[in-house]
C-alpha cells in the first residue's frame, strides 16, 4: 500500500512539473508580450527601447531559460504581479479560492442530495416507466449547455421575475451584517449553484443508478436475501455501502468536470472565483495572472484525482496494487 | 438479447442488432431528429435562395424584426435573417462535432492498438499519457490553446486570425485531448483479443503486427469505438459552443450556435427569443447524439442488459 501511495504521488508531481512547463510555453504564445502592451500604451517607446526592455526582462531569452528563470523565482514565493489587478498574484488568488470553493462545495452538496436518492430509486425499478423518465431527465441534464441554461435563468429568474439577482457577489453597498449578510449572499448563490449542479446531478443520478444495479446482481445481496434480512437491511447495509465505494471514487475524479463548469457558471454570474480569473486574466493578457491560477487549477485537479484513487484503494479491500 | 427472446427467430446478426435498435425508442427518434437537422443544414443555401434572403447581409434598417413571411424567425442585432444563419450555425457545429470526433476516435484507436497489443513499457507509458490528460481540467486548457497567438508558430498574422482558420483550430484543440476514452476502451479490447486463437493463427502464418492489429484486432473492437464516438459528439459540441460563446472559438462572420448566443445575450433586453433559439439547437442536437450513442449500446452490446 505504501508503495502504491508513494507512486502515485510521485506520477502526480511529475504530470504537474510537465504541465507547468507546458503552461508557460503555451501562456508564451498567447498575443503580445508585456513590452508590447507598454509599447502600445506609450507611442514615445521606440523600437529599440522595446528591445532593451525585452532584453532586461529575460523576455528575448529561449523558452526553457525563461522557464527555469520563472521556476527559481517561484519556488522562493515570487510568483509576479499580475498586470490587471495591480497585486501579487497570490493576494489575487486567495478570496478567489474561497468563492469557488464554497461555489463548488454547494453544488456538490446539492447533487449528492438530489442524484443519490432518485439514483437508488431508479435502479431498485428497472425498466419501468419511472426509470426511463428518470434517465430521460438525467440525459437532458448533462445536454444542456452550462451557459445557456445560466442565460436562461438570468432572464426568467432576474430580468422577467426578478425574484433573484442576476449576477454579483453581494449587495454593492450594502452593509448587512450578520445573518442578515449571509441571506444576502445567499440569494447570489442560488442561480450559480443551479446552473453549475444541473449536470453533475444528471451524471451522478445516472453513475448511481449502474453502480446500484451493479450491486445489486452479486451474490452476497441475494445470500443476505435468503438469510431473511429485511428489505431496509439488505438495501442500506449490504447495498448500498458497496455501491458508494465507485460513487466516492468518480465524485473526486469529477473534481475536474466540475471546475470547468465553475469556469463558465462564475464567467456568466459575474461570480469572483478562480474559474473567472483564469478567464479574465487569459483574455487581458494578465501573463503572470494566467500562469498561476491555471497551474493552481491543475494541480488541485491532480490532486483530486490522487484522492480518489486512494480512495479507491482503501474502500475496496478487492483492489490490488503493486 | 438471444432472437427468441425478441420474437425474431433465424435473422442475421446485424437485422438483430437493427431490430434491437429499433426497440430503443428514445433513440430511433434521435436519429430522425439528427438527419432532419443535418438536412436542414445542408440545405441552409437552398432556404436562403428561397426566402431571397442573404445570410451575411446587413441591414440596419430592419434589426430585430419580428418574425415574417420572408424572415420566418425575425431578424439579429444586424438585419440578418435568423433562420438562415442558425441554419448555417449548424453546418458550423455539426461539422466541427462530427470532424472532432472521427479525429480523435483515430488517434484514440491508433493509441489503444499499441499500448493493448504491445504491451510492456509502450503500453505503459502511453496509458500514463492517457491518464495523465484525463486529469487535467479540460475547459481552462481549451482557453489557453484557443488563445494561443498562431502567429508566433509562425502562421502568417491575416491566416492566423481568419474565420476558417477557427474552425480547423478548435477541431485540432479538442482532437488532442479527445481521444482518450477510445484510447482507453481500444487498449482494453486489445489487450484480451491478443490472446485469443485467431490471433495465434495469423501470428503462426507470418502476418506482421500491423497487419494483426488492422485485420484482425480491430474488426473485433469496432462495437465501443462506434459507441463511444457517437456520445462523444454531443460533448465536442458543448465544447466548441461554450468555446465559441466566450469568443475563442468560431470567429464572426462566421455563425456558429456559440457565436450567435454571444450577441444575443448581450442584446438580451431587446431581443430574448435571440438567445433561445441557438441553445435549445445546441440543447436538442447533444441530447439527440446522447440518445443516439445509448441506442447503440443496447443494440451492439446486448450483454449489458441481459446480465
Amino acid at each position: 500500500m505504501t508503495r502504491y501511495v508513494i507512486g502515485r504521488l510521485l506520477e502526480s508531481v511529475l504530470v504537474l512539473a510537465l504541465m507547468s512547463f507546458v503552461i508557460y510555453a503555451l501562456i508564451a504564445l498567447m498575443p503580445g508580450d508585456p513590452i508590447d502592451i507598454m509599447v502600445q500604451s506609450n507611442p514615445d517607446l521606440t523600437p529599440e527601447d522595446a528591445a532593451r526592455l525585452k532584453a532586461l526582462y529575460g523576455l528575448d531569452k529561449p523558452i526553457f531559460e525563461r522557464y527555469w528563470n520563472w521556476l527559481t523565482a517561484a519556488t522562493q514565493g515570487d510568483f509576479g504581479y499580475s498586470r490587471i489587478h495591480s497585486r501579487p498574484v497570490l493576494e489575487v488568488m486567495g478570496p478567489r479560492l474561497a468563492n469557488t470553493g464554497l461555489l463548488m462545495g454547494l453544488a456538490l452538496l446539492l447533487s449528492l442530495a438530489i442524484a443519490l436518492p432518485v439514483g437508488i430509486y431508479s435502479a431498485l425499478r428497472p425498466y419501468s416507466a419511472s426509470d426511463y423518465a428518470i434517465n430521460f431527465v438525467a440525459l437532458a441534464g448533462i445536454s444542456v449547455p452550462v451557459f445557456w441554461l445560466a442565460l436562461m435563468l438570468i432572464v426568467v429568474f432576474a430580468v422577467t421575475l426578478n425574484w433573484l439577482p442576476a449576477g454579483g457577489m453581494e449587495t454593492i453597498g450594502g452593509s448587512a451584517e450578520g445573518l442578515a449578510w449571509v441571506l444576502d449572499r445567499a440569494r447570489y448563490l442560488v442561480l450559480p449553484v443551479i446552473a453549475l449542479s444541473v449536470a453533475s446531478i444528471g451524471g451522478l443520478t445516472r453513475y448511481v443508478r449502474a453502480a446500484m444495479m451493479e450491486v445489486m446482481r452479486q451474490d452476497y445481496i441475494r445470500t443476505a436475501r435468503a438469510k431473511g434480512a429485511s428489505r431496509a437491511r439488505v438495501m442500506l447495509r449490504h447495498a448500498l455501502r458497496n455501491a458508494m465505494i465507485p460513487v466516492v471514487t468518480i465524485l473526486a475524479l469529477s473534481f475536474g468536470t466540475l471546475f470547468s463548469g465553475a469556469l463558465v457558471t462564475e464567467t456568466m454570474f459575474s461570480y469572483l472565483g478562480m474559474g473567472k480569473l483564469i478567464y479574465d486574466s487569459i483574455i487581458g493578457n494578465d501573463y503572470n495572472m494566467a500562469l498561476v491560477s491555471l497551474m493552481f487549477a491543475t494541480a488541485l485537479v491532480l490532486a483530486s484525482n490522487l484522492l480518489a484513487d486512494l480512495c479507491y484503494a482503501w474502500l475496496d479491500p478487492r483492489v490490488s496494487y503493486r | 438479447m438471444s432472437a427468441q427472446s425478441l420474437g425474431l427467430p433465424n435473422l442475421s446478426p446485424a437485422r438483430l442488432t437493427l431490430a434491437r435498435f429499433l426497440r430503443h425508442r428514445a433513440a430511433v427518434a434521435s436519429a430522425l431528429v439528427l438527419v432532419v437537422l443535418g438536412l436542414a443544414a445542408a440545405a441552409a443555401p437552398l432556404v436562403e435562395a428561397w426566402l431571397g434572403v442573404d445570410a451575411n447581409e446587413v441591414d440596419l434598417l430592419a434589426i430585430f424584426a419580428p418574425p415574417s413571411a420572408a424572415n420566418p424567425l425575425g431578424t439579429d442585432e444586424l438585419g440578418r435573417d435568423e433562420l438562415v444563419r442558425l441554419l448555417y450555425g449548424g453546418r458550423v457545429s455539426l461539422v466541427a462535432g462530427l470532424a472532432t470526433a472521427l479525429i480523435s476516435a483515430v488517434i484514440g484507436t491508433v493509441i489503444g492498438l499499441l499500448a493493448g497489443y504491445y504491451g510492456g513499457l509502450l503500453d505503459r507509458v502511453l496509458m500514463r499519457l492517457t491518464d495523465s490528460v484525463i486529469s487535467l481540467p479540460l475547459l481552462p486548457l481549451l482557453i489557453v490553446l484557443a488563445a494561443v497567438d498562431l502567429a508566433k508558430l509562425g502562421l502568417p498574422h491575416d491566416l492566423a486570425t481568419s474565420p476558417e482558420v477557427s474552425l480547423y483550430r478548435i477541431v485540432v484543440i479538442i482532437s488532442l485531448v479527445g481521444w482518450t476514452t477510445v484510447a482507453r476502451l481500444v487498449r482494453g479490447a486489445a489487450l484480451s483479443l491478443r490472446e485469443r486463437d485467431f490471433v495465434l493463427a495469423a501470428k503462426s502464418q507470418g502476418a506482421s503486427g500491423p497487419r494483426i492489429m488492422l485485420r484482425h484486432i480491430l474488426p473485433n473492437a469496432i462495437s465501443p469505438i462506434i459507441v463511444s464516438t457517437t456520445l462523444s459528439v454531443g460533448n465536442i459540441i458543448l465544447l466548441e459552443s461554450v468555446l465559441s460563446f466566450l469568443g475563442l472559438g468560431i470567429q464572426p462572420p462566421f455563425a456558429s450556435w456559440g457565436n450567435m448566443l454571444t450577441v444575443a445575450q448581450e442584446k438580451i433586453y431587446e431581443a430574448p427569443m435571440l438567445a433561445v433559439y441557438p441553445g435549445l439547437l445546441i440543447f436538442a442536437t447533444v441530447i439527440a447524439f446522447n440518445f443516439l450513442g445509448d441506442g447503440l449500446q443496447d443494440a451492439l452490446d446486448p450483454r449489458a442488459h441481459d446480465r
